[in-house]
């Protein structure tokens, strides 16, 4: 009753439009459960909401931040860029699609370089920008994780990828599935040096991603709830004509089936990584 | 009565069993080309068509002596992926290769042509047993694509063939990839990784197949034939990005019209490719299958700052 009375004589000292201005920005739904958050709570937990513990969407460049001592790298092939090999054209150009994205996000493709330090091994970071063109993977990605990977060669690093995409990328033919065997082929390399290589797969990794570098980690792990898998529920669904179980391709039942190492929450994930370098590198 | 039909069972108009549908019935297309050069849908209809050769049909012309090896040893036996040993020329090797089927039993069987995990592992599986022995390796290409389903994805179809394209990137013996129908991405490139890449002249290679395309970026299935342009599939556009070696001509109006002529023109091409990775030494064969590789895909560096730690 108290509140129903409250609501019929408000005692807010300014009126409702000024309460809206104010309160812009200060919160932000939580993907998972829909709750709305304080934006600055949220950060501080990481992105990963404290009621449900949802493991929201971060962007690549965050993942960085997330991972090296004292967030600091350098940041290798940024200049690197897609020529539109095919002139590709749907119901629009896939170059205009490409500036926009470019404008966007602030980058050129999807995908950050970074060389710096972790837990004090040498570590060479890709990760994944969902954002620019969701996360797929075309002849610049293709080729910036290849320099990576010859990088860690050439400097005895660790290896990092951070996956979040959808796949290959449509918009360059066939030369973006040839960047599946040409990644695949330069982490036979890492492998036969004995140079770690870990994959952390995010929400969302599907497609070719999955099914080449983001599977052949010596350690290949999760974030709770990510989407995983190889192809996408949809066209399962609609091969096999049933609905599809509850949680499927979800972290937690590939982890089930075997076929993730670990599913680690982002707090603890630069604990993780440390740990698996102190077993796989010699102390600095 | 056939629209209520459709609304009544809403899965019947949605646009996967579209693309299904779609490409089942571009099997059974009817096609004379006697005249004029394929166009890329054309060419299309004749990777997928019907009575176009298989990899069987090309274990018998061109191999004797066949000895087919069954299952992955971990799960089951996939009959969408053929493996084995025969002689080429008298010469011991192992052939790996996807396996369609014609009549609705075979297809059934064969499941369209669609490998499991563990069709991805038997091949592997030959293929490192070619390696032990030091046997070269056949590949014949001819997929939709790799088979999306519950089970597939259970157990493990990404990391069946992500393992597939490491592996094969440092096999030490010959490897000779031919595309002969369908190059259904990852399913495709998952026993693609080869010293040689042969691709047969009306076979296609591709990222997505032009439906699935087409459903997406057109989000309409019907618009299959622009996307097949746009995706620029054909073995033509392949060898002009620098992806493939060679393409093996087909007889006037497809590979099915004349089988046997078929089969000669590529038993030539084979062996001319067996000859020449063979001269190699293991380790040099390694490296150029790396650098091959290595080199595909385009872009501009250009001048720009990208974003820095702090």
């Amino acid at each position: 009753m108290a509140w129903f009375r409250r609501k019929q004589n408000p005692q807010a000292p300014t009126p409702n439009e000024q309460r809206t201005v104010k309160t812009e920005g200060l919160f932000a739904k939580c993907d998972g459960c829909g709750q709305s958050l304080f934006i600055k709570e949220l950060e501080d937990n990481l992105h990963v909401c404290p009621k449900c513990n949802h493991h929201n969407r971060i962007s690549a460049v965050d993942r960085l931040h997330l991972i090296f001592d004292d967030e600091a790298w350098v940041e290798w092939d940024a200049n690197l860029a897609s020529n539109d090999p095919l002139n590709f054209f749907d119901k629009k150009s896939y170059a205009e699609r490409l500036q926009a994205m470019q404008e966007s996000t602030g980058l050129l493709d999807a995908l950050i370089t970074g060389e710096g330090q972790v837990g004090g091994y040498p570590t060479i970071i890709c990760s994944i920008e969902l954002a620019f063109v969701g996360g797929s993977i075309g002849s610049v990605v293709g080729e910036k994780i290849s320099r990576a990977i010859e990088r860690a060669l050439d400097k005895r690093a660790a290896l990092l990828i951070f996956s979040a995409s959808g796949g290959m990328r449509m918009q360059e033919g066939v030369m973006s599935l040839m960047q599946m065997a040409k990644i695949s082929a330069g982490l036979a390399r890492l492998d036969e040096q004995g140079l770690p290589f870990i994959s952390v797969l995010t929400d969302p990794t599907t497609g070719g991603v999955t099914a080449s570098f983001a599977m052949l980690g010596d350690l290949n792990i999760a974030e709770p709830g990510a989407q995983i898998g190889f192809a996408g529920p949809r066209v399962i669904e609609q091969t096999i004509r049933q609905k599809l179980p509850e949680g499927f391709q979800r972290s937690e039942f590939l982890l089930e089936h075997g076929m993730l190492d670990a599913v680690v929450e982002r707090k603890d994930l630069k604990k993780f990584i440390i740990s698996a370098l102190d077993f796989m590198l010699k102390k600095p | 009565m056939a629209e209520k039909k459709m609304q009544l069972d809403p899965r019947d108009n949605d646009s996967m069993t579209d693309i299904r549908r779609r490409i089942l019935e571009s099997e059974e297309a009817n096609l004379t080309l006697d005249t004029h050069t394929p166009s890329v849908w054309e060419r299309v209809k004749l990777a997928r068509h019907k009575d176009r050769p298989y990899t069987l049909d090309y274990v018998e012309s061109l191999f004797t002596e066949f000895v087919e090896i069954h299952g992955d040893r971990r799960f089951g036996d996939d009959h969408a992926m053929i493996a084995g040993f025969a002689k080429f020329h008298d010469q011991p090797c192992v052939i790996i290769g996807h396996q369609k089927g014609r009549t609705t039993k075979q297809r059934q069987f064969r499941n369209f042509g669609q490998a499991k995990p563990e069709g991805y592992r038997k091949a592997l599986r030959l293929m490192k047993f070619a390696e032990k022995f030091n046997r070269p390796i056949f590949t014949f290409i001819d997929t939709q694509g790799a088979y999306p389903g519950i089970d597939a994805e259970e157990r493990g179809q990404a990391e069946a063939i992500a393992y597939n394209l490491r592996e094969m990137a440092r096999l030490r013996v010959p490897v000779i990839v031919t595309v002969i129908g369908e190059g259904g991405s990852g399913g495709a490139l998952a026993i693609g990784v080869g010293d040689k890449i042969l691709m047969l002249e009306n076979s296609f290679y591709s990222v997505i197949s032009p439906e699935g395309c087409a459903s997406i970026l057109w989000r309409d299935a019907s618009f299959a034939e622009q996307a097949a342009q746009a995706l620029k599939l054909t073995a033509q556009d392949l060898l002009a990005f620098g992806l493939i070696d060679k393409i093996v001509p087909e007889p006037k109006g497809g590979a099915h019209t004349d089988e046997g002529k078929m089969a000669e023109i590529l038993d030539a091409a084979l062996q001319e490719a067996l000859q020449e990775i063979s001269r190699l030494s293991d380790a040099e064969r390694v490296e150029r299958r790396y650098q091959k590789f290595r080199a595909m895909g385009e872009f501009e560096e250009r001048h720009t700052q990208g974003v820095a730690g702090k």
